[in-house]
């Protein structure tokens, strides 16, 4: 993997990503490229590996093969000599550049919607308390949640503790925004509140890779959609064109015909 | 009687202080020793995790009196004298470091997966997760069944007498030897041990009201 990596305009460069669990290869040689400010959407059948793809690009999840570098950095691995896992102070700084928002909120439920928000900007960027308390409350201002600071995550909606989690990972300005499927466990009438936080992200220009089954939100909010099937992707393209009923991928087709069975 | 008693009160207050002195080193120490091991136990390399599964279901499978025994008597073998007081604290603190192990890893254990997860999206590193966000929600759960074993540590400590040193319980016997008097001396004793430990359920139940917080 030593081609220059720094010539690549590409924010997140996904380059024949492999793994494999145990027997079962969940992705298959993955490449995908995010510009900056780009919104792109992986959409694909339960199983397909968008999630895993996912949880490799901030190393919640290594990988067997490939490279997934972030603004030409290499995530899990050292850059030098043989294949080794980067140390885990590395990993956390690593990590600190990509924010993920997780399909069960995972909102600590011991800290505050604030407490929360302030818990990397202190630990990880080393802000005073002050400062911290002052960006938390911008973000929780942007997510409509101002009023929810001093709330327990427990006090809070689902709808309402999706959106503190975007907060909290957006506050720590990552380079990309990580979507595991965030509304996937909201009941139906919250879903729009989340999205529409999701939307002014990217309105504002935030990078974005999202796994979501949202497939109009999909359309309206992606500069590209990522179609993927056992592992591997299957299509690339713009919405419209990916989206379109005669796009020629026999189990794009398939994929799309059953999903708008299921959800129209 | 009652004069015998009250002339041999500073002698048992000498001995209260050593049963108090032995069960905080042994709580220290073990709840030291016990959170390093059941971290390792959790989070650690193969070879540590089998080091220290090892050694808490040994531990745990002899008894006390026993451990106490084998430090003492056993390990001059093997070139390890130990004054006796030391020699109990080390056997009970062996004994109880195996329980905190148990403790640790349920209360870790019961913290869901993608807690750490979130903590490691943010960038913290690992003993920041730990610090902040895994250590924090485990100490509702680690508190109780802990405070049980503090508890269990005050009345265990009474077996050092067996290796001639004088804390409450030596001395109590010591004053029943000299006075005749078993009944009202075990009667003191038995009462000071139920403070201690009735103060310390006491304690922790504040403690477990002021972490309720938590929703589960």
């Amino acid at each position: 993997m030593s081609n220059a990596p720094h010539q690549n305009p590409a924010l997140l460069d996904v380059s024949e990503v492999s793994k494999a669990f145990g027997s079962v290869e969940v992705l298959r040689s993955v490449s995908l490229k995010v510009t900056r400010g780009e919104v792109v959407t992986v959409i694909g059948p339960s199983g397909s590996g968008k999630t895993t793809l996912l949880r490799c690009v901030n190393f919640l999840e290594s990988y067997d093969s490939g490279s997934i570098r972030i603004d030409g950095k290499e995530v899990g691995y050292r850059e030098t000599g043989t294949r080794q896992r980067r140390s885990e102070r590395d990993l956390a700084a690593m990590r600190a550049e990509t924010g993920m928002v997780f399909q069960s909120f995972n909102l600590f439920p011991h800290l505050t919607a604030a407490g929360n928000i302030m818990l990397g900007l202190r630990k990880v960027r080393g802000k005073s308390n002050a400062e911290a308390r002052t960006i938390a409350e911008h973000w929780l201002g942007r997510v409509g949640l101002a009023h929810k600071a001093d709330s327990l995550p427990a006090e809070l909606s689902g709808g309402q503790q999706q959106r503190v989690g975007i907060a909290r990972a957006v506050a720590m300005e990552p380079k990309i925004l990580l979507l595991d499927e965030i509304t996937s466990a909201l009941d139906p009438e919250l879903v729009g509140e989340v999205l529409e936080v999701v939307r002014s992200l990217a309105e504002d220009g935030m990078t974005m890779l999202m796994v979501t089954h949202e497939m109009a939100f999909a359309r309206d909010a992606s500069s590209r959609i990522v179609f993927m099937a056992d592992g591997g992707v299957s299509a690339v393209g713009p919405p419209a064109e990916i989206l379109a009923a005669g796009f020629d991928n026999e189990r794009l087709r398939s994929f799309l015909a059953r999903f708008r069975a299921s959800h129209f | 009687m009652l004069s015998q008693i009250i002339y041999a009160l500073p002698f048992l207050a000498e001995g209260f202080a050593v049963t108090l002195w032995v069960s905080l080193l042994v709580v220290v120490l073990s709840l030291i020793a016990g959170v390093l091991m059941g971290v390792g136990l959790v989070y650690g390399p193969a070879p540590l995790r089998w080091a220290v599964r090892i050694f808490s279901d040994t531990i745990r499978g002899i008894p006390i009196l026993v451990l106490i025994f084998f430090v003492y008597y056993g390990l001059p073998a093997v070139g390890l004298h130990l004054e006796s007081f030391w020699a109990a604290v080390l056997a009970l603190t062996l004994f109880k470091t195996a329980q905190v192990v148990e403790y640790l890893r349920g209360a870790v254990g019961s913290i869901p997966k993608g807690q750490s997860e979130a903590a490691m999206a943010i960038g913290l590193t690992f003993r920041q997760r730990l610090a902040y966000v895994i250590f924090p929600q485990a100490f509702r759960r680690f508190l109780p069944p802990w405070i049980n074993g503090v508890t269990d540590a005050v009345k265990g400590s009474a077996l050092v007498s067996l290796l001639g040193i004088t804390d409450l319980m030596q001395a109590i016997n010591q004053v029943i030897g000299r006075t005749y008097e078993a009944m009202p001396l075990y009667i003191l004793g038995a009462l000071v041990y139920f403070a201690v430990n009735y103060a310390l359920s006491l304690a922790s139940r504040r403690l477990e009201q002021r972490f309720s917080f938590i929703r589960e």
